[in-house]
C-alpha cells in the first residue's frame, strides 16, 4: 500500500505565503516611496479587508447574516470620542478599548438577536444598529445629532505633527488588518474552525455529530463585535469626524462589505481579499458614474448569487484547484 | 382626553404599517422567503403614482388602478423569473439577491429621480377631520385604515375560501406534498408575490399622499413592515394589524413626549416585545 499522508499546506499556499510577507513589506514601506493619496487608499482597503474577513466569519460560516454590523463600527468610533475627549485617554489606547466595549456590550445584544432566525435575524440586527444610531443622537456628551471631531490637543498625542500621525495611522491600519486576518485565519484552522465549516455546511448534521451551535455561533459574534469595534475606532480615527449617520451607515460598512464579501466567494477566506480588490478595482474605473456604479455591483452579486454562489473565488479555486489559505487537511500519496 | 388622541392617531397610522407589512408576512409564510427589497417596492410604487399623476393628471389616489395592475405583473414577472431561482439553495441567496435588488432600486429610483423629497397631494380629503366624541381625527387616517383592514377581510377569504387559499395554505405547510398533489409551485410561488405586491402597491400609493418619500426611503419602511409582523407574530393576518398598530401607537406616543423620539419609540418597543414575547402576540407560522 503506498503511503498516505495528511497535508495542509501546498505548493502553491507556501509560495504565496512569501509572495505575501513580501507585498506585506513592500506596503509597509509605502510611506516612504508613495504619496498620502496611496496612503489614505491602502488604508481605506485595508479596514475594508477586516470588515470583509469579519463579515465572511460571521455570515459565512456562522450563518448569523446580520446586515447590522455597523452598530459596531459605530459603537466602536464613539467609545474612542468619548474616551478621548471626555477622559483625555490616548488614541490608540482608546482604540483598543473600543474593541473590549464592543465585545462586552455584544452578548447582551446577541441574547435578543439570537431569538430571530435567518432572514429576521439580518433585519432584527439592522433594527439594532437604528435604535443605537437614534439613540447616539439624543446623546449630547457625544454631539447628540450633529456628531462631534478629534480635536487637534487629542491628536498630538499621537505625533505631533500631521505627517507623523498620518505614518502611526497607516502603519496601525495595516496592523490591524493583518492581525484581523490572523486571528480569522487561526480560528478557522483550530478546532472552532472545524465547527464552524460544520454549521456553514449543514447546521443540523453538525448538531447531530455533536457541535454546540449556540455556544459556537455566540462566540463568533462576539469576537466579531470586539473586532469590528477595533476597525470602527480606527476608521474614524482617520477620518476625524464622526455622526450618527457617519459612524452607524449601513451602506458604508455593511451593504459595501457584503458586496465584497458575495461577490469574491463566501464561505472561503481568500474570497474576501479577492471581493475586496474588484470592489475598489470597480470604485476606481468607476468614480464618475455615481450610483450606476453600485447599480452595477448589485447587479454583479444577484448574478453571481445565482449563477456561482461560491463567488469568483469558488471559481478559480474549483478551476485549478488552488488553495492559497489552507484551512482543511487532506490526503495525499 | 390628549392621551386617548394620541392612541387613536397612533393606532390609525398601525393600519398603513399592516399594509407595510402584509407582502412581507405573505412571501414569508408561503415562500419561507424574507424580501429585503421589500421597502424599495413600496417605495418604488410611490414613484409610479408620482409618474402616473405627472404623466395623465389623474388624482393622487386613482392612480391605484394603474399602479396596483402594475406592481402585480412585476411582482409575477420577479418572483417566476428571478427570485424562484434562489429557493432551492438555503438561507443565503433569497436573502442576499433581494439585498442585491433593494440596492439596484434604490440607486435607479436615485438615478431617474433624483435626492429630491417626493409627495403627491390629495387636495381637500388630506386635511378634512371627523369629529368623535370631543377628539378630531383625520379623514385621510380613516380611509388609510379602513383600506387595511378590508385588504386583510379580502386576504382572509382568499386564504380560507378559495381553492388559491388552500394551494397556499398546503405550500406553506408542506412545499413537497402540494406539489406532489398537483400544485406546480413555481406558479403559485409567483401569483403569491403577485398578491402581496397588491398590497406593496396600495401601500406605496396611501403613504406617498401622507408622508414624504425619497429614493433612499425603502429600509425604514422595510423595518417598520418587519417589526409589524414580529410584533403581531408570524404568519398571522390580523396579528399583523395588531402589530403595525402597537407600533403606530409607540411612535405617536413617542412623537408626542419629543418628535426625535418617534421612530426610536418604536424601535424600543418592538425590541421590547421581542425580549418578553419573542413569537409575538399571534403566531402561527413556524420557521
Amino acid at each position: 500500500m503506498a503511503a498516505v499522508r495528511v497535508e495542509r499546506s501546498t505548493r502553491e499556499s507556501r509560495w504565496f505565503a512569501a509572495f505575501l510577507v513580501l507585498m506585506l513589506l513592500v506596503l509597509v514601506a509605502l510611506p516612504y516611496w508613495g504619496d498620502p493619496g496611496d496612503m489614505r487608499l491602502v488604508a481605506e482597503m485595508a479596514y475594508y479587508l477586516a470588515l470583509a474577513q469579519l463579515w465572511n466569519l460571521l455570515a459565512g460560516y456562522a450563518g448569523l447574516v446580520s446586515v447590522g454590523q455597523q452598530a459596531f463600527v459605530g459603537l466602536g468610533a464613539y467609545t474612542l470620542f468619548y474616551l478621548t475627549s471626555q477622559f483625555d485617554m490616548h488614541p490608540l489606547l482608546a482604540v483598543a478599548a473600543a474593541g473590549l466595549f464592543t465585545g462586552v456590550v455584544a452578548p447582551p445584544l446577541a441574547l435578543l438577536v439570537f431569538r430571530l432566525r435567518g432572514a429576521y435575524f439580518a433585519v432584527g440586527t439592522w433594527v439594532v444598529a437604528e435604535t443605537l444610531a437614534l439613540g447616539m443622537s439624543l446623546v449630547e456628551a457625544v454631539g447628540a445629532g450633529s456628531g462631534m471631531s478629534l480635536t487637534p490637543a487629542i491628536m498630538v498625542k499621537i505625533a505631533p505633527d500631521r505627517a507623523g500621525r498620518d505614518l502611526v495611522i497607516y502603519w496601525l491600519a495595516l496592523a490591524i488588518a493583518v492581525g484581523i486576518c490572523a486571528v480569522v485565519y487561526l480560528m478557522l484552522r483550530s478546532r472552532l474552525g472545524l465547527a464552524l465549516t460544520a454549521i456553514r455546511d449543514s447546521e443540523p448534521a453538525s448538531e447531530s455529530l455533536g457541535v454546540d451551535t449556540f455556544r459556537t455561533k455566540l462566540l463568533v459574534y462576539i469576537v466579531t463585535a470586539a473586532c469590528t469595534g477595533v476597525v470602527g475606532a480606527l476608521i474614524f480615527l482617520q477620518k476625524l469626524r464622526l455622526s450618527p449617520d457617519s459612524g452607524f451607515s449601513v451602506n458604508d460598512w455593511t451593504v459595501v462589505v457584503i458586496f465584497m464579501v458575495v461577490i469574491g466567494g463566501i464561505g472561503t477566506f481568500e474570497g474576501p481579499f479577492v471581493g475586496m480588490l474588484i470592489y475598489f478595482g470597480l470604485r476606481e474605473l468607476l468614480a464618475d458614474y455615481g450610483t450606476w456604479y453600485l447599480i452595477l455591483l448589485g447587479v454583479v452579486a444577484v448574478a453571481i448569487m445565482l449563477k456561482a454562489q461560491d463567488g469568483i473565488w469558488g471559481l478559480i479555486a474549483k478551476r485549478f484547484d488552488l488553495h492559497l489559505f489552507p484551512v482543511r487537511r487532506r490526503l495525499t500519496r | 382626553m390628549q392621551w386617548l388622541n394620541i392612541l387613536l392617531q397612533g393606532a390609525m397610522l398601525g393600519g398603513l404599517y399592516a399594509l407595510f407589512a402584509v407582502g412581507l408576512s405573505l412571501a414569508f409564510g408561503i415562500m419561507r422567503m424574507v424580501n429585503i427589497a421589500h421597502g424599495d417596492l413600496i417605495v418604488l410604487s410611490a414613484y409610479l403614482a408620482l409618474m402616473v399623476v405627472n404623466a395623465t393628471g389623474l388624482p393622487a389616489l386613482a392612480t391605484v388602478v394603474i399602479v396596483v395592475p402594475v406592481m402585480f405583473v412585476l411582482g409575477y414577472a420577479l418572483q417566476r423569473g428571478l427570485l424562484n431561482l434562489t429557493l432551492s439553495g438555503g438561507l443565503l441567496p433569497p436573502l442576499l439577491v433581494t439585498f442585491g435588488i433593494s440596492v439596484i432600486i434604490e440607486n435607479a429610483l436615485l438615478e431617474a429621480f433624483g435626492a429630491d423629497i417626493q409627495r403627491l397631494h390629495a387636495g381637500t380629503i388630506e386635511t378634512a377631520s371627523l369629529a368623535l366624541g370631543g377628539i378630531a381625527v383625520g379623514v385621510y387616517p380613516i380611509l388609510v385604515f379602513v383600506t387595511a383592514v378590508a385588504a386583510l377581510a379580502v386576504l382572509q377569504v382568499v386564504f380560507y375560501r378559495t381553492a388559491l387559499g388552500r394551494a397556499f395554505r398546503a405550500t406553506s405547510d408542506d412545499a413537497g406534498t402540494a406539489e406532489l398533489m398537483g400544485v406546480d409551485n413555481r406558479h403559485l410561488y409567483a401569483v403569491a408575490m403577485a398578491i402581496a405586491m397588491i398590497f406593496t402597491a396600495l401601500a406605496g400609493v396611501l403613504m406617498a399622499v401622507r408622508t414624504t418619500f425619497d429614493p433612499a426611503a425603502g429600509p425604514i419602511r422595510l423595518i417598520f413592515a418587519f417589526e409589524a409582523v414580529i410584533i403581531g407574530g408570524l404568519g398571522s393576518l390580523w396579528g399583523t394589524l395588531l402589530g403595525g398598530m402597537v407600533l403606530g401607537i409607540a411612535q405617536a406616543v413617542g412623537a408626542a413626549l419629543s418628535p426625535t423620539w418617534q421612530i426610536l419609540a418604536g424601535h424600543l418597543a418592538f425590541l421590547l416585545i421581542l425580549m418578553i414575547r419573542p413569537s409575538g402576540f399571534f403566531p402561527r407560522t413556524r420557521d
